[in-house]
């Protein structure tokens, strides 16, 4: 009995960190697929939307929704402006300097955050309903976890029905499997490119802000976490919302064990489980076709 | 040897491809200014000795980044290999000889090299950036957790390193020692690599780099050859690491970070890659900028440093050294 609770509480705790990176990871992995650009600054946006979130219920008198919704807005707002200006100008330019520019964009948001809003950690002021444990008939877990898993079931549903259902979504998977075949098709990929990628760090945002209960929020986010969001998108393959919700769910649930039972080594597995499956399937475990 | 006919060998084109290779008038300068450095500044060899190490490290990328095109998150990795193999034998006591010490270093990051090397260059793209950032992850967690012979997370400090020769002492207060120490590999590593460029096997590397497929149907080793190179690069990333241990005496989990894996690949791109030299400029104007402004204003050196990074992705991309090029073409074409 003690050995199913203990397991019950390890499987919530690794599906909620799981939720969390898949939230963040989806626009990257959707935003790669759509135009192979390594956009290595995706961390970036998860931290100016978390720290959105934040201090607007900290300082601005938000609501937990109202707060999120803010984020989100506000962050899918800046992701445009960049996107339009600047990623724009590098979508037919060599690996190297897509790479250069997201790490300098990265600098550029840690050190802009140090500098307004300060160094240090920003706890996520939960409120008072989201506080304390729940009863589950098999366990007691923190209501919080609970509720984080009841929003990521609900946005992969919502993400699933949008790319399986909807014209846009049809276009999106057009796009990622022959983007010049659609393209000769009459989708205008640079929009749609321009709305997945504000959806993309919108999510990114809400994950950011989310996240911040486990994952902390501060200026060295985007870095500390980046080999996280890319092993995610890596095993989940390339532009498959599914892949990488079951890939984060996988690498949480994963991480999560370990650091429990082996926390010394946890990541160490990690990383070399990661090798070892890039080398047997390059395209990722639930990518499609060969890239 | 047989004479080509005059007409074809007075070709511009044939002259040019025959001249590469040959010493241009200003390639001593870098070197002329790094012995009058040692006299001029005594002072400040301690972080002339840190740019050396620097220049080193950034030539080792440049030959698989510049020459055969392959972009890696994870190059530290054999940087790291190069100094724990040095302050480990050192610290156990096993091995403090300072020259055989690099080529064991420089042994041990070739091994590495080839080993990662076999397996991960069969991919590319993404995967491949992930990959060479994974393995340097993998080499790092694993350094962290092997407390009893690498130190863990604090590192090995205070490495008993032999004088060099049997005579000149370490000294980490008056790192004279280090700094010649550290030329004379430089410069070897240098010589080495300049030829290796020049020779047929660099240049069926720029031919990888420019157009892979290609190289396939003319029939060249294209994976043999990328394996061999990123082996030379690891070794001389792993001379680099290992002397780096040598004269700072100590090793830490910072030589296998990708703080040290970013900042040569930004240090590479600032000089200008694929160019030689780009490895001295670019570390000389990220060293000397890093130096003087980040000990005022830590923040705005990173903010500073993020926007230059993008400036350069966006509108130079080769960095100081092309910029150089573009000018003097158009003041040559005037």
């Amino acid at each position: 009995m003690i050995f199913g609770t203990d397991l019950a509480g390890m499987l919530l705790g690794g599906v909620a960190a799981g939720m969390v990176l898949f939230i963040v990871s989806v626009g990257l992995s959707v935003t790669m697929g759509l135009m192979g650009f390594v956009n290595l600054a995706h961390g970036g946006f998860a931290m100016l939307g978390g720290y959105a979130i934040v201090l607007a219920m900290k300082h601005w008198g938000f609501g937990f929704l109202p707060a999120l919704a803010f984020g989100f807005v506000a962050t899918a707002a800046v992701s445009v402006a960049f996107e339009r200006l600047l990623y724009a100008r590098l979508y037919r330019a060599a690996e190297l300097d897509q790479v250069l520019f997201t790490i300098g964009l990265v600098f550029i948001m840690i050190a802009s955050v140090t500098v307004l809003i300060g160094p240090e950690n920003q706890p996520l002021p939960l409120p008072a309903m989201l506080q304390g444990q729940v009863d589950l008939g098999v366990t007691r877990y923190r209501t919080y976890s609970v509720v984080l898993i009841g929003i990521g079931v609900a946005i992969v549903l919502g993400l699933w029905l949008g790319v399986e259902r909807t014209r846009m979504g049809a276009q999106i998977r057009a796009a990622v499997d022959n983007r010049r075949m659609a393209e000769s098709l009459g989708i205008n990929i640079d929009r749609l490119f321009t709305v997945t990628f504000a959806l993309g760090s919108g999510m990114a945002a809400l994950g950011g802000g989310l996240g911040a209960e486990f994952l902390g929020l501060d200026p060295q986010y985007p870095l500390k976490y980046l080999v996280y969001f890319l092993i995610v998108v890596a095993v989940g393959g390339l532009g498959r919302v599914t892949g990488v919700f079951y890939a984060a769910l996988l690498i949480g649930v994963l991480d999560f064990a370990l650091k429990k039972y082996l926390p010394q080594g946890g990541t160490l597995f990690i990383y070399a489980l990661t090798i070892l499956l890039l080398l047997w399937r390059p395209q990722g475990l639930f990518g499609g076709k060969a890239t | 040897m047989t004479a080509p006919s005059p007409g074809r060998a007075a070709h511009p084109a044939a002259l040019a491809l025959a001249r590469r290779h040959r010493l241009r008038a200003w390639e001593p300068i870098p070197w002329v200014l790094a012995v009058a450095f040692y006299f001029a500044f005594p002072r400040h060899l301690g972080f002339g000795t840190e740019l050396l190490i620097t220049v080193l490290f950034a030539i080792s990328l440049d030959l698989i980044l510049g020459y055969a095109g392959i972009v890696t998150l994870g190059h530290a990795a054999f940087f790291g290999a190069g100094a724990y193999t040095v302050g480990m034998l050192a610290k156990h006591g096993i091995w403090t000889e300072p020259i055989t010490g690099l080529i064991l270093a420089a042994l041990i990051a070739a091994a590495v090299g080839l080993g990662s090397g076999l397996v991960l260059l069969r991919t590319r793209g993404l995967t491949l950036l992930m990959l060479t950032l994974c393995t340097m992850a993998l080499l790092e967690e694993a350094a962290n957790l092997g407390h009893a012979y690498t130190g863990g997370f604090d590192g090995l400090d205070s490495l008993p390193i032999a004088p060099l020769f049997g005579v000149f002492d370490f000294n980490p207060l008056y790192p004279r020692t280090q700094y010649l120490y550290v030329l004379a590999a430089l410069f070897l590593c240098f010589a080495f690599v300049r030829t290796l460029v020049y020779s047929p096997f660099g240049q069926s590397l720029t031919g990888i780099r420019e157009n892979m497929l290609r190289m396939h149907a003319v029939g060249a080793p294209v994976r043999t050859r990328l394996v061999v190179c990123y082996t030379i690069s690891a070794a001389i990333a792993g001379v680099a690491g290992g002397i780096w241990a040598q004269a700072n005496a100590y090793v830490n989990l910072g030589t296998l970070g990708l703080d040290r894996a970013a900042t040569v690949l930004i240090i590479l791109v600032l000089g200008g890659h694929g160019r030689l030299y780009g490895a001295f400029i670019g570390a000389v104007a990220y060293m000397v900028l890093s130096h003087f402004l980040s000990k005022i204003y830590p923040t705005a050196w990173q903010l500073g440093l993020g926007l230059l990074l993008v400036v350069i992705a966006l509108f130079a991309r080769n960095g100081i050294l092309g910029i150089g090029e573009a000018a003097s073409r158009v003041l040559g074409r005037r």
